[in-house]
């Protein structure tokens, strides 16, 4: 049984790890930032959950589980936040090289819309400028 | 002074706002699903879950609360356990499956990668469920919301690995497929009604194809 | 056993937090620096965890906690802020 748990402690740490590996090689390889962004969300959810899964069977102690799940569900809470704030604002100021896109179909509305300011709080689209659009 | 005779979808973007123009304070009854959760991570943060612990933790909660007002949420009053464990089981093997897949991309496709932004108008009227669906999207490797059209519940998001137009449509489906998930889940009495007939996209192909 | 596991997942961390620093020195842009620099977090509150494994102690535990939580505020103000230079 101890073997068995230590070889299961073995593979969730060496798989976490290589999330974070991956994020890296991501980080490289991949084209223009907005794909980048991609290869980072990964560490961030399976990567803790399987380092955090093996480094509580590894302690085997219980009074550590719940600090764990608050970490996970921290990170659950907080990564879609940067993600989204990185990525919206990278679109908005051209930061991200869009050629490496296959279809856009926000441009026509940011354009519309953030002929003024490329940041901040960028005003709500009303539907009626959307039926506009269209014409 | 918030014109009374909006149409309810614009309605909602004064929602924290009341007739009169007034900021909604949030009602304990309204508030004890945050309560419980800050008094579960006091207890957590301390590593000790005895009454006593727990009984600060409840005051020091009621404190914050209170010194730092925010709007209430606004829950629909639904919830059914079942779909949630199914939400949460389905989600980690998403979760699993796009991290294998966002990392073939990257070891082997490279700077090959190409991605869409792809607009995906969602069934729901409620914000709940439209910050939801954007926050379980982002968690998943391979898709994150860029912009939020709020008046008509449209995410734009960034999608990796999409290069036809058939793929988009797919994409799209499988958001669709989460709301559904979500809706199941937590949704209001009226969009689970009218959602619970669907099936999911792989069982809809599946009876198509014969 | 467990001395083995962790040298390989800190040389797996170790090329991870390289690729990150070269994205980091390479940019072209801040979005860029910030996205690199939030993965590096991740990175180093992985390193804390293998070393509270390593040596069976949980000290650490809080600054992991932290580090999940208070993560994203960086990267919120930065991207709250850059500008659109070539456009501006």
């Amino acid at each position: 049984m101890e073997i068995f748990l230590d070889i299961l402690v073995a593979v969730l740490l060496i798989l976490g790890c290589l999330m974070s590996l991956i994020a890296g090689i991501g980080l490289l390889t991949f084209p223009d930032m907005l794909t980048r962004m991609h290869a980072a969300t990964k560490p961030q959810v399976l990567g803790f959950l399987l380092i955090f899964a093996g480094l509580a069977i590894h302690l085997r102690n219980w009074t550590i589980v719940p600090v764990l799940i608050v970490a996970w569900a921290m990170q659950l809470l907080t990564a879609p936040v940067s993600a989204h704030m990185i990525g919206r604002s990278g679109y908005r100021t051209k930061h991200a090289a869009k050629d490496t896109l296959f279809s856009d179909e926000l441009r026509q509305v940011v354009d519309k819309v953030s002929s003024g300011s490329a940041t901040g709080a960028i005003p709500v689209v009303d539907s009626q400028d959307h039926e506009q659009d269209g014409k | 002074m918030p014109n009374k005779n909006l149409a309810p979808r614009d309605q909602r973007i004064d929602d924290a706002l009341d007739t009169a123009g007034v900021r909604h304070r949030a009602t304990l009854k309204q508030e004890w699903p945050l309560l419980l959760l800050l008094v579960f991570v006091w207890g957590a943060l301390w590593q000790d879950f005895s009454p006593g612990n727990l009984l600060f933790g409840a005051i020091i909660a009621l404190v914050i609360v209170n010194l730092f007002p925010l709007p209430p949420v606004v829950l629909s009053g639904r919830l059914n356990l079942w779909y949630c464990v199914k939400l949460f089981a389905w989600f980690l093997g998403q979760v699993i499956a796009a991290s294998v897949h966002v990392a073939w991309l990257a070891v082997v496709r490279g700077k090959q990668t190409r991605s869409s932004v792809i607009a995906v108008p969602l069934r729901t009227d409620s914000d709940l469920i439209v910050m939801t669906v954007g926050h379980v999207l982002t968690l998943i490797p391979g898709s994150f919301v860029l912009d939020v059209d709020r008046s008509s519940s449209t995410l734009y998001l960034h999608y990796i690995d999409v290069d036809s137009a058939r793929e988009v449509e797919k994409a799209r489906e499988n958001i669709r497929d989460i709301e559904r998930r979500l809706i199941m889940a937590i949704g209001s009495q009226d969009e689970y009604e009218a959602i619970k007939n669907e099936c999911s996209p792989r069982v809809r192909r599946k009876k198509e194809q014969p | 056993m467990i001395e083995v596991v962790i040298w390989i997942c800190g040389s797996l961390l170790a090329l991870g937090g390289i690729a990150c620093l070269i994205r980091v020195v390479k940019g072209p842009s801040i979005l860029d620096r910030v996205l690199a620099l939030d993965v590096m977090l991740l990175i180093i509150s992985a390193a804390l965890c293998l070393e509270m494994a390593l040596n069976r102690h949980t000290d650490y535990l809080l600054f992991v906690v932290a580090a999940c939580t208070l993560g994203f505020i960086g990267s919120v103000t930065v991207s709250r802020y850059v500008s659109d230079q070539r456009n501006a």
